[in-house]
This record gives structure tokens, sequence and C-alpha cells, in this order.
């Protein structure tokens, strides 16, 4: 049993997928309303919106497996930004439309390679959350895969934005992959997913949707992020502390 | 057959209460009211998601977050559906949108006050939402058909959105000193700008008389206003708030609809960037489609 702040990996294991969840959805959320066109405002929305139900039985289902009777808010608005074990990947800002969606496809193609694998997961709560939020996920990769070929193959603007979008967000996907013992612990104990064969397919989805983009796959950068650890950028701080702040001013409160 | 008889017999059938279709014949003056009635409700709800979208990343629990975006989608997808309604009527989304930005077309007013606080999400959906839904039911029984039954729909999402506000109200008001202090303040900043949805004192009412005859109107701004109270009050009296004392201020209206409101210039200036920013992408979109018409021509050609 390795322990983060008295946790069991079970529990850090489910964590990290509930703060990606919610983080993204805080990002997302950000842009409700002043997306480029009404019908990507309405599609970016439905991705957040599917994403936080996702993050808060995760959430949910994490306070279960710590065992100190915390729900979701607690652990949405209580902890502090070195607790929060999402990947760095979704805590960039959103950037433009090419940053936005870039960030999205290769989020969702790296969790609907993982929900496929966690819908057969060993704890059947993981499970059954998996499942449902495979069928969202797999609608959230058509809509973002689909703009990344338009930008892509768009005009030569597009095309060299979202390439540099690409270039920018990449290193922040290497973590995605990197199993780490708490990783390979529930990998072992039936409840985790195979990173390997997760990055196998991510790398098939990511290839096919970039050769119809005519984008390049960028090359690897030798730094890591770890936000699944704990060690994050500049950005998720700011985006804590207005997540966060009304709940916090009024301690106790019912909302 | 000469205008007058064509608009004699267009009038016997709204007397009749038929509905009228995008392709039946329809005075230009009818058609232009209804351009500009119902742009303008398309509008609002685009405007609208901005003060209420101000909260999305901020709401005080991960439920209420959830019920706020899909709230702030409603409101986009009413606009969507609102925007196709228009087009029936001969005019294409693109001027629309472009009339909004250039500021030539209006949207509905209350939008243009600040949200400061959480309690305001509340107090928009209680109030704002109530209101629009006094307006907006006898509008399902509109002469136009695309309209009327637009507003089918929309009706009973924002009665959802209405029970909502009242929902994030009644908590607050059940809640700590600071949580009724600021429940109260948002009803003491919505009342006044709420009661103006209605439009101006049916005397003043320029746009009234020839709406009715139409039946796109059926009650007058003063009667749906009125209903309006009496539907209100009480439910703030079981909130336990103070509904504000005192009179509508008629100068503060027409001073919000000139463009001098709190939030006119931010509400604009957030279209218009959203739209500036997504120019790029627009372009892309088009130019993507265009290839792909290519390329499927040229693959017909071959397989020919």
């Amino acid at each position: 049993m390795s322990a983060a702040h008295g946790r069991t990996s079970h529990c850090v294991y489910v964590l990290r997928l509930a703060d990606s969840n919610l983080v993204l959805a805080q990002r997302l959320g950000e842009l409700i309303g002043h997306a480029p066109a009404l019908e990507e405002d309405l599609g970016l929305a439905n991705t957040a919106l599917d994403l936080l139900g996702q993050a808060r039985l995760l959430l949910t289902h994490a306070g279960k497996l710590e065992g100190r009777g915390r729900s979701e808010d607690d652990l949405a608005f209580l902890r502090e930004e070195g607790e929060f074990l999402n990947a760095t990947l979704v805590e960039q800002p959103n950037g433009d439309f090419g940053d936005t969606l870039a960030r999205q496809f290769l989020f969702d193609a790296w969790q609907v390679e993982l929900y496929e694998r966690l819908a057969a997961s060993g704890d059947p709560q993981l499970a059954a959350i998996a499942a449902k939020a495979l069928k969202e996920s797999r609608y959230h990769l058509r809509f973002s895969a689909n703009w990344v070929v338009r930008l892509g193959d768009g005009t030569a603007e597009s095309h060299e934005r979202v390439q540099a979008s690409l270039e920018r967000l990449w290193p922040h996907t290497v973590e995605l992959f990197d199993a780490d013992a708490i990783d390979r612990e529930m990998l072992a104990a039936g409840i985790g997913a195979d990173l390997t064969a997760v990055r196998a397919g991510w790398q098939r989805r990511v290839d096919d949707t970039l050769a119809e983009a005519t984008l390049a796959r960028p090359a690897d950068r030798p730094w890591r992020w770890y936000g699944k650890r704990g060690q994050h950028g500049e950005h998720l701080g700011r985006l804590l502390s207005q997540m966060q702040a009304l709940h916090r001013a009024h301690p106790g409160a019912r909302w | 057959m000469d205008t007058a008889t064509l608009e004699a017999r267009f009038q016997a059938r709204i007397d009749a209460d038929e509905r009228i279709e995008p392709k039946d014949w329809m005075p230009d003056a009818y058609r232009k009211a209804l351009i500009r009635q119902m742009s303008q409700h398309a509008h609002s709800e685009i405007v609208g998601m901005l003060p209420e979208g101000n909260w999305i990343t901020r709401a005080p629990t991960l439920k209420r977050k959830a019920i706020l975006m899909a709230k702030v989608q409603d409101e986009g997808g009413h606009g969507a559906y609102l925007y196709s309604a228009t087009e029936t009527l001969g005019i294409t989304r693109e001027t629309l949108i472009e009339e909004l930005l250039s500021g030539a077309a209006k949207y509905s007013s209350i939008f243009n006050y600040p949200t400061p606080t959480w309690a305001d999400i509340g107090a928009i959906g209680w109030l704002v939402d109530g209101a629009a839904i006094m307006n907006q039911i006898p509008l399902c029984r509109c002469s136009y058909g695309p309209y009327a039954r637009a507003m089918v729909r929309i009706c009973k999402e924002e009665s959802f959105h209405q029970r909502q506000g009242f929902d994030i109200l009644l908590q607050l008001s059940r809640g700590t000193e600071a949580q009724r202090a600021m429940a109260q303040g948002a009803l003491d900043r919505w009342w006044w700008p709420s009661l103006m949805m209605f439009g101006p004192p049916d005397a003043d009412s320029k746009h009234s008389a020839q709406s009715m005859r139409w039946k796109v109107k059926r009650f007058s701004n003063d009667e749906l206003r009125q209903r309006f109270i009496e539907f209100t009050v009480p439910q703030a009296q079981f909130l336990g708030l103070a509904v504000p004392q005192g009179e509508i201020d008629w100068n503060e209206f027409h001073e919000v609809l000139k463009g001098h409101g709190p939030c006119n210039h931010e509400r604009l200036a957030a279209r218009r960037r959203a739209h500036e920013s997504g120019r790029w992408v627009r372009e892309a979109a088009l130019a993507y489609a265009g290839k792909q018409r290519d390329r499927e021509r040229d693959q017909h050609r071959e397989a020919v």
C-alpha cells in the first residue's frame, strides 16, 4: 500500500482520473459563450458537461476509497494545488481554438483507449463509470478529431497554427503513458489499465488523424511533466484559485 | 391579385387563428417585424450566455456548476434554434450576426446588467427567465408557425431554468447571514430591470398595436408586467426577501436601450472578440469543405 497524503494507491489512481476530468471541464467552462461559432460553443459545452459529470462520479468514488467521509465538493474545493493529480496537459490554457482543440484531441484519444480497458476493471464501480464515460469520450473524440483535420487541412494559417499547438502540447502527453509505481500496482491488481497498450492505441489514433490532417507528429522532448504526482506548472494554481474562491469564502455553507 | 386583396386574405387567415408558414404570402411589414422580433430574441439568448457564464468557473459546488453549464448551453441552443426559425423568413444567420455585432440590432437590455455575486445567477433564473416565460408563453400561439413551434420547445426549458434559479435563492435564503444578504442584494439589483423586460408602458409602446392585430403579440406590456408581479411577490415572501418599493425608472430603461447600461460595452465586446478570434477557424472550415468537395468530385470522375 503506497501512500500519497495517506491514501491508498487505489484511491490515488481514481483521484488522478477524476482530477484530469475536473480540470479540463473547468478549462472548457471558461469558453462557454466565447467560442468562435455557436455550434462549436455548444459542442465544447457538451464535452465540458460530460467531463464534469465523469469527474463527479470519480471524485465520489475516490472519497469513498479514501474513507474520511469527504464528498466530491470537499475534494474539488478544499484540496491544495499540490494535491491535485491531473495530467498537466489539461491545465494548459485554452489559448486559441487550435490550442483548445489540439489539447482536447490528444486527451480524448487517450481517454477512449483508457476507458476501453477500464470498462473491464476489477473495481466494479470504476468499470461502470468507465463504460458509461466511454460512449461520451468516443463522441468527444469525433468532435475534436474532426476539427484537427479541418484545421490541419484547412488554410495555410490554420495548418500552421494547429501544428504549433501540437508542438506546445506534446511534452504534456508523455506522462499519460509513463507508468509509475501506482500504475503498476493497479495493473497488477486488475484495477488499472495497461499503459503500454493504451499508448499503442493512442499513437495509432493520433497518427491516423494527423496524417489525414496533413500535420506532423511532433518530436519528443526531454522535459517530463508529472502532474499526476502533484507537480504542476504555473497555470493550475490560478485555475484553482478561481474555481475554489467562493466555496472557500463561506466555510461550511450549503449551496 | 392586387396587394390589397392579398392583405385582406392574409388578415382573414390571422383572424381565423390560422398559422402562417414560410412559403405563404405575407405583407413585407409582417416579415420585417418578425425578423426584427425573432432575431432580437435569438441575439438575447446568445448575449444572455455571458452574464451567467461569468459564474461557471466559480460556481460553489460541482452540482451547481453542472446545472449552470447545462443552462448556459441551453440558451445557446435556443439561439441556434431561433436563428434557424428567423432564416425561414429569407435572411441569413451571417447577416443577423453582423447586425448584432455592428450594434444595428438590439437584444434584451436585461443582459446589460452585471452579475457580481452567485446570487445573481439565482435571480436571473427566477426573475429574468420568469419574466421571459410570461412574455413567451403567448408566443407559443403566435401567428407565424416556425416562431410558435420554436417557442413551445423553448418555454419548456425556460420553466425548468426558472425553478433552478428559485432553488439557488431558496438555498441562500435558508443559509448563513452572508448568503441571505447576497440573495437580497440580487433581488434588489434585478427587480426593476426584470419589470422593464415587459417593455415600455402601453401608452408609449410603438410596435404593440400592429403586433396585436397580427397576433404576434396577444397581451399588452402592462398586462403581462402586472401578471408577473402578482406571480412573483408571493414567491419573494416565501424566500423571506423584501421586494423593492418604488416605481420603474423609465429613464434608466431608455438609457440602457441606447447603449448606456452598465455592461453594454462588455457584452458586445465579448461577442465581437469571439467572432473575430474565430475568423481563421471559420475560414479553415470553409477551405476544408471546399477541398472535400473537390476530392469527392475527382473520385466520382475516376469512378465514371
